[in-house]
């Protein structure tokens, strides 16, 4: 069965209430969700004015971003499907505002209203069709039409996504592009696999030099347009293989087969009963450049 | 779901028009401690609709805003920021439902969060 858990059950199903607790009390996702949000927040750049905005936070679950908002002195409003993680924000006794709504369905917001919204990892469900009702591209244009209307002009949105595959990415991408946004995505370390990140950032109105995409984190000197990261998955594994790893090859020539390193194998090979030649002065000694 | 919520919550079933404001149906209603920020309060003070505002209020049994839409040269004055604080941010409804105005629709509201689904022949 694939990891992912877009490929199991619908959010609401899959976020059932042990579902909810297990994603809440881990720390390690606490962790994760917490930077995620930090940087999300980041790409909103909000005017650094003291001000406190009006947030849109959406797939909120438990409210694990949103705590980075409210610590940022910001009011927001939390939107998820899933009652249950629901359930465990207003346990955990979260600041903003929770409502239960499917974002596929259109945001029930008032126009112009939010100041910028931000989404950790939720805007990939929206790609599943769960219900025969449901059809992936009437919800992303419902999802994001309703959003550039409840937006007030020149806010920004910055979604973390986990797009399966490329088309994936280009579906989201051409559903906002379509909706009005400007915008494109920005990549945090394009070239580790491990803390690779996507975020879609988009603005609210025409493209202007406002709205130009931030740079991602972590990229090297060389040329790495959306385009070119947005590659094949294979490039990027063969990128990474061809990586040089010279800290790994000085600790190899480091240890070298010093005479201590020696005796230590030795030693471990007769505590394991081979057959292990003796330990003379000639152990571990440089032959002479004649021989 | 406090009354800043309700000021920007809208119905969104298909062929609804103007969803806003929704009515309110109150069945428990808390009053809860939130800091006072008043930039943010002149800040939201543009936004909200203020009769959409003053109703919700009303429904909630608090009485003490002004009834017409003020200028912003209230701001200044403490007592209206107060008030309007208290309104905005610390009326909280806990129990009750959420009725579309063109449709009759209800959304209900349980432990204070509004269920805002939508059935599949109203997206």
């Amino acid at each position: 069965m694939s990891s992912r858990p877009e490929l199991q059950a619908p959010p609401e199903i899959f976020y059932d209430d042990t579902e909810a607790r297990k994603y809440t009390s881990s720390s390690r996702i606490i962790e994760i969700q917490a930077k995620l949000s930090e940087r999300a927040l980041e790409l909103l750049a909000l005017p650094d004015d003291g001000v406190p905005r009006l947030l849109l936070d959406i797939g909120c679950g438990s409210g694990l971003s949103g705590e980075t908002l409210s610590e940022n002195g910001h009011q927001w409003i939390g939107l998820d499907i899933s009652q249950s993680m629901l359930d465990v924000a207003l346990e955990r006794e979260v600041e903003g505002d929770l409502l239960l709504s499917d974002m596929g369905q259109g945001l029930p917001l008032r126009t112009g209203v939010i100041d910028g919204a931000i989404s950790i990892s939720a805007i990939q469900w929206l790609c599943n069709a769960d219900k025969s009702s449901h059809e992936p591209r009437l919800r992303l244009k419902a999802f994001f039409g309703s959003l550039y209307r409840c937006l007030a002009r020149g806010a920004k949105a910055a979604f973390q996504v986990y797009p399966e595959n490329v088309a994936q990415r280009e579906l989201i991408l051409s559903s906002a592009m379509r909706a009005g946004f400007a915008g494109g995505v920005v990549i945090d370390y394009p070239h580790s696999s491990k803390m690779r990140k996507e975020f879609v950032v988009l603005t609210c109105g025409p493209p202007s030099i406002s709205s130009s995409v931030p740079q991602g984190k972590g990229q090297d000197g060389e040329s790495c347009s959306d385009d070119e990261s947005s590659g094949d998955e294979e490039d990027q594994t063969v990128c990474i293989s061809d990586r040089h790893r010279p800290r790994k090859k000085q600790k190899v020539t480091k240890k070298g087969r010093t005479r201590q390193w020696i005796l230590k194998r030795k030693e471990k090979g007769r505590r394991k009963g081979n057959v292990v030649p003796r330990d003379t002065k000639y152990t571990g000694r440089k032959r002479k450049a004649r021989f | 779901m406090r009354l800043l919520i309700h000021n920007m919550l809208s119905s969104n079933i298909k062929g609804v028009i103007n969803g806003f404001p929704l009515r309110i149906e109150v069945d428990k209603v808390e009053e809860k401690q939130v800091d006072f920020d008043a930039a943010f309060l002149r800040k939201m003070f543009h936004k909200i609709e203020w009769k959409a505002l003053l109703d919700a209020a009303l429904t909630l049994g608090y009485a003490e805003l002004p009834e017409e839409a003020p200028d912003s040269s209230v701001l200044e004055s403490d007592e209206f920021l107060q008030k309007f604080h208290h309104a905005l941010l610390e009326l909280d409804l806990e129990e009750g439902a959420l009725v579309c105005p063109e449709t009759g629709r209800k959304f209900p509201v349980t432990k204070g969060i509004p269920n805002m689904l939508l059935h599949e022949d109203e997206v």
